[in-house]
């Protein structure tokens, strides 16, 4: 979708943005959050890098899982995970984070947890949706060629799969850099700390400076995710192109 | 076992707490049913009034909710409802678009040409065709689509408590800021099994409303 | 060569294979044949072990195949499905390529054998070996599954019903197709069929699958002359005798050496040819021999003057080499009772009748 942006999406968007600056310079809120500046890149480094272990953290490990789950011989296993996940998925994320926090208390392992919970169960479900929406023909086919069960799964499964686990991806991560600020509370770091603080304060420039990086660093994400989807996966099986 | 001890001398705030959870969420619903459904329908006919509608709701899903509040918050504190309810419920109502117009859109383009054709047909006007084959057909893929919005929307009220709207998540901002375990694992709990309990109870609804004669 | 012996599948309590004893000689085409369920597959499955046989033995030229790896065992033999399977991420040109780079072909080669093998069923390999299988219609997509099959040069191919999912109009052509390059490349074959008109069409041989047994396995003549039971019988269809037509040529049914006159022959010899033979009409022939017209008996007698004023059009002429099937639709449509037969150069060979046909199918049926 990223790659081919409606000309009318786009031009809504643009006109958003320029009402949300016209707002904030009738507000004379511009200045104050520039005084920001220092503080959003600093703690822009620090939200990127928590997004970006607990993100790696739970591809490495939803991958792997969602494999797992799709294999013939754990399918009774694999029901039961796929529930557990499933189940997963409706919990609140504000509540995973408490629950990471009443395991490792109050700091960054708790943050990188809870982070990486959340992120992970889009990976799981998506990398098993897409692995099993692989017609069973093709997988027949394989195995009658004469591929062993690993060459199936690189060679013919997970390219066409791949789509539908990038698009996994894709959600949880934009998800992950989103809730980051949330990880701020249970002892992360990050722009949460300017929108906590700045409501705290009842300060809206504090708010702002720390709103808008962390709703652009989402949609950029998503963005960047949207056009590796489109530039990895191979052209017979894309639907993009 | 505290906890227990906690969530049984407290049960009458929980169940405060959950209601005043459940009214924003049910009010936010209500809400976003009454924009979504007609949107996604009246978009329906035009497949690039559908790709931008679909395409701009998706990026508002993607800004996270602790943003979308911080947004929301100066520009509502203009008519002085900067903190509590209001922005809580704009957000919810804004959140819950993408899912219900998704489902609204793909379950009624995904009624068979055919049938739509035959109705035509018998001499149906549109407005017929939708009350008597569209939307009936529809129905139980759009309520999975409310299903969904509600799910999420448990979700982000409980960070709204952040802003002042109360709810089930003032358990779990006391329990951080407290650093009490039993106030933690008490509104984890709680929002928990709200968002599983309204996922199951609409899961039953989405099977109650489908027609006898599309049951599989 | 394929030998199957006592080969034996059950799943739990049923028995999906039972005991089946045949044998596929090298470069024919077997089709099991049979109502779903029977067990046509299963027995077809076992032979690249995609299913193991609970017992027996199935050898391959000689060698039991349970004594091989799976998995080499099956890179060995070239499979075709129904679903046609190729693999939506891969070019044409990689699907064909499959099994030699698991083979560890040299890339080069196997790449340039793929633009031959697409250019054996009609498909221009400049135009098709960089495409993905979605970009291909169905017919095409199944053409370059049968290729796919053959890129490795397996001595056996197995096939599981692989056009059955393509069009009426298709499915002729590219079976007609198939049977051209298995004439060329001479592959043992069992193909896996529930269209007894297929099978007739492309068998050697015929096995007809009941409940998991074997019940019928002989020539596609035999099977419909003489169906060994009434579930064959009733399999095979009423219209039976209908369909063995298909399978004789008209040379084997024609009378040769027929009679003929030419332009300059008189109406008087004529009449004494036809009188001669008992025959109605005879066939005027050109100065090499080539069928140019037909002298009626009704009209000639009596009369003077040469067959080459006298001559009428001849209503129909089939090909020595065309199957009965066409002879017959061609009497029926001209309402004939006989027709003359000519080879390639359009040379009078013999005739056909009616009355020939019908004999000579009745003469298999009075054998039994």
């Amino acid at each position: 979708m990223a790659a081919s942006l409606p000309s009318f999406s786009r031009f809504a968007l643009l006109a958003l943005a320029f009402a949300l600056g016209a707002f904030l310079q009738a507000q004379g809120l511009l200045p104050a959050m520039a005084s920001y500046r220092g503080d959003v890149v600093y703690l822009v480094r620090g939200h990127m890098v928590l997004a970006a272990v607990s993100g790696a953290l739970a591809i490495a490990i939803g991958i792997p899982i969602g494999i797992l789950l799709t294999r013939e011989r754990y399918r009774v296993l694999g029901a039961t995970l796929a529930q557990v996940v499933n189940l997963g998925t409706t919990i609140p994320t504000l509540a995973i984070l408490a629950l990471a926090m009443t395991v490792f208390g109050l700091g960054a392992p708790s943050a990188i947890f809870g982070l990486t919970a959340l992120t992970l169960l889009p990976i799981v479900l998506n990398t098993a949706a897409g692995l099993r929406a692989v017609p069973r023909h093709l997988v027949e086919a394989a195995r009658g060629m004469g591929m062993r069960p690993g060459q199936i799964l690189l060679q013919v499964e997970l390219p066409n799969a791949l789509y539908v686990i990038l698009a996994g991806i894709r959600t949880a991560l934009a998800i992950d850099v989103g809730t980051v600020p949330l990880a701020f509370l249970i002892g992360g770091g990050g722009l949460g700390e300017l929108i906590f603080t700045g409501i705290d304060l009842n300060e809206p420039a504090m708010l702002l400076a720390g709103a808008i990086p962390t709703a652009l660093l989402a949609v950029l994400v998503d963005w960047l995710v949207g056009l590796a989807q489109y530039a990895l996966v191979p052209r017979g099986v894309n639907p993009l192109r | 076992m505290e906890t227990l001890a906690f969530m049984v001398a407290n049960w009458s705030v929980i169940l405060a707490r959950t209601l005043e959870h459940l009214s924003l969420v049910g009010a936010s619903i209500a809400i976003a049913i009454c924009t979504a459904v007609p949107i996604g329908i009246a978009i329906t006919p035009n497949p690039r009034a559908a790709n931008a509608v679909l395409y701009a709701a998706s990026i508002m899903i993607t800004v996270p909710s602790i943003a979308l509040f911080g947004l929301l918050i100066p520009v509502l504190s203009l008519i002085g409802q900067g903190i509590g309810y209001l922005p809580a419920l704009v957000a919810l109502v804004l959140y819950a678009q993408l899912p219900i117009i998704r489902n609204t859109y793909a379950a009624i383009t995904n009624v068979e040409p055919a049938l739509r054709e035959a109705a035509r047909g018998m001499g149906m006007t549109t407005f017929q065709r939708l009350r008597e084959v569209e939307i009936p057909i529809a129905l139980p893929v759009i309520v999975s689509g409310v299903r969904n919005a509600v799910v999420l929307n448990i979700a982000v009220a409980a960070i709204a408590t952040y802003i002042g709207a109360g709810g089930l998540g003032t358990f779990i901002s006391r329990g951080i800021s407290q650093t009490d375990v039993r106030q933690l694992l008490t509104g984890a709990f709680s929002v928990s099994v709200l968002a599983i309990a309204a996922d199951l109870a609409l899961l039953g609804a989405q099977r109650l409303l489908t027609s006898p004669g599309l049951r599989t | 060569m394929i030998r199957l012996e006592r080969l034996t599948k059950s799943f739990g309590a049923t028995v999906a294979v039972d005991h089946v004893d045949m044998e596929v000689p090298a470069g024919e085409v077997c089709v099991l044949l049979g109502p779903s369920g029977c067990g046509k597959t299963t027995t077809m499955k076992m032979i690249n072990r995609l299913i193991a046989p609970t017992s027996g033995k199935i050898l391959i030229d000689g060698r039991d195949t349970a004594g091989q790896d799976d998995v080499t065992l099956r890179r060995s033999i070239g499979y075709v499905i129904q679903q046609i399977g190729l693999f939506p991420n891969k070019t044409i040109e990689d699907n064909i390529c499959v099994v030699p780079d698991l083979l560890g072909w040299d890339r080069r080669r196997s790449r340039a054998r793929a633009g031959e093998l697409l250019s054996l069923v009609n498909l221009e390999p400049a135009t098709f070996l960089k495409r993905y299988p979605k970009e291909l219609s169905g017919g095409q997509q199944q053409r370059v599954g049968v290729v796919r099959a053959l890129a490795a040069d397996p001595p056996v191919l197995l096939m599981d019903e692989p056009f059955g999912a393509i069009d009426p109009i298709n499915r002729e052509v590219i079976q007609d197709e198939f049977m051209k390059l298995q004439a060329a490349l001479k592959k043992t074959v069992v193909f896996v069929s529930h269209d007894i008109d297929e099978a007739v069409k492309m068998a050697s041989r015929i096995a007809i699958f009941r409940d998991g047994r074997l019940i019928q396995y002989a020539k596609p003549d035999d099977v419909l002359a003489h169906p060994v039971d009434s579930f064959v019988a009733d399999f095979v269809g009423a219209d039976r005798t209908l369909k063995r037509l298909r399978l004789v040529k008209v040379a084997d049914a024609m009378m040769s050496e027929p009679p003929r006159v030419t332009a300059e022959d008189t109406l008087e010899r004529a009449v004494a040819l036809m009188e001669e033979h008992g025959h109605v009409s005879i066939v005027m022939v050109g100065p090499r021999g080539r069928a140019r017209g037909v002298v009626r008996l009704d009209l000639a007698r009596g009369r003077r003057g040469t067959v080459g004023e006298n001559h009428e059009p001849l209503p129909g002429i089939v090909a020595v080499t065309d199957d009965l099937r066409k002879a017959v639709a061609m009497m029926f449509q001209h309402d004939q009772t006989w027709l003359a037969c000519v080879d390639d150069e359009g040379f009078y060979k013999g005739y056909i009748t009616q009355r020939g046909i019908t004999h000579l199918l009745g003469a298999t049926y009075g054998k039994s």
